[in-house]
């Protein structure tokens, strides 16, 4: 199909851009709070992308399941993290040390 | 393309593991060794080897990521106890050494082997008779079975290792718990741990299911479930058991025992680790169901690390 030999590099380009993104907002932000605002939510945008770009590039409805699986664990992942990465640079600030 | 793939891949894997290697600081180092161990996944995976891509990832770079951080943790709360020396000229001359011999001695090994060298193919003809797909799982459970009973064994000596490091007075308590309970994270923590157990319980599952056509096996799925464990244990939302305790002895030796009994019941047949035709497939599944749950328990005991007494901290 012509449409797919487009839309999924595209997608993968779209998703490029958001990882490209985030990954300058991780080298340029100057605290923990925006660094993981910039690392989590534009590459899991970026990820989500791909992923889209992947289900329909292998086109089966069980492939695009388990993508959207593996998407949704990352999201799990990159959640939890983020959450507990920011309670610890908050509650480290607040006590005044690095560690 | 291609070519300019893997020209950065190892480029990126030649680096992290410099960064690893020289920086420091012992948790960057650490970080950077995680990201080396990713990294190799990513090749190994260029190379169709998904089996060893995920055992790398998973163990590789996850498993022993936490665990070089704990142990960095241990090692700081030891504060001023641990000074070392600075070591010797001839010390570090000779790690270097033994490390470059060995190196080269590995890879003269793999590049002896001929580019032609069909073993895969010489696999494939004999894998019809076992009822599975995937030919990594054949070699691992069927032809070289014995390879795998051993490394099974192995991972059970090192956690009695593990365990003979406990004081006198800690036998058999539990290890440290890995809860983190001093600041506000444990909340996210709790209910990530609540959230993942669960699906890496079903996870693992799959993959030993899976592995038998599919990339997977038991290993993987072990691993996975070490992880599942660890992170429910980050988040005190399950504790160590004590070391001994009767359901954990039984997961901890469940895979080798039933591996032992399986192969020892193939002498009656004719020869160690020899399946009855037709049911081979059974059988090693069987024996991947009971290696994936001991796998899992005894990563999660090793990384929990020795027993302490009660009412002191790791």
């Amino acid at each position: 199909m012509i449409l797919m030999d487009y839309l999924v590099p595209a997608l993968l380009y779209v998703g490029v851009f958001f990882y490209a993104a985030g990954s300058l907002g991780l080298l340029r932000f100057q605290d923990a709070e925006s660094r993981l605002h910039a690392l989590t939510k534009a590459d899991n945008v970026g990820l989500g992308f791909v992923a889209l770009a992947a289900a329909l590039h292998w086109g089966s409805v069980a492939a695009a399941l388990q993508i959207v699986a593996v998407w949704l664990f990352a999201l799990m992942a990159a959640g939890a993290t983020a959450q507990l990465m920011a309670r610890r640079a908050k509650s480290s600030a607040e006590r005044g040390s690095d560690e | 393309m291609t070519l300019a793939f893997d020209l950065i891949l190892c480029l990126m894997i030649i680096g992290t593991a410099a960064a690893a290697l020289l920086l420091q600081n012992a948790l960057a180092a650490v970080v950077f060794f995680i990201v080396l161990g990713n990294l190799l996944g990513l090749a190994w995976l260029a190379m169709d080897a998904v089996n060893v891509a995920m055992a790398e990832i998973a163990i590789g770079a996850g498993v022993t990521g936490v665990l070089l951080i704990l142990t960095r943790q241990r090692l700081n709360a030891l504060g001023d106890d641990l000074v070392s020396a600075e070591l010797p000229g001839w010390l570090r001359a000779g790690a270097l050494l033994a490390c470059a011999g060995f190196t080269a001695m590995v890879g003269s090994a793999v590049m002896s082997v001929p580019p032609a060298d069909d073993l895969g193919g010489s696999i494939a003809a004999l894998m019809p008779g076992l009822g599975i797909e995937n030919p990594v799982t054949g070699v691992l459970l069927a032809f070289r079975a014995y390879d795998t009973l051993l490394e099974a064994f192995v991972l059970l000596g090192a956690l009695i290792a593990v365990w003979s490091l406990a004081p006198r007075v800690a036998w058999p308590h539990a290890p440290a718990a890995l809860a983190l309970a001093e600041y506000e994270g444990h909340d996210v923590a709790a209910a990530f741990g609540r959230l993942l157990l669960p699906l890496a319980l079903i996870l693992a599952v799959y993959l030993v299911w899976a592995g038998s056509d599919l990339p997977g096996g038991a290993f993987q799925a072990g691993t996975v479930l070490a992880g599942g464990l660890i992170i429910a244990a980050i988040g005190g939302v399950i504790s160590w058991p004590r070391a001994d305790d009767f359901y954990l002895r039984v997961a901890l030796v469940l895979g080798p025992a039933v591996f032992l009994i399986i192969g020892a019941a193939g002498i009656a047949l004719g020869r160690f680790l020899f399946y009855p035709p037709g049911f081979e497939k059974a059988f090693i599944v069987a024996i991947e169901y009971g290696l994936a749950l001991s796998i899992g328990a005894t990563l999660a005991l090793q990384l929990a690390g020795p027993p302490v007494a009660p009412g002191r901290k790791g």
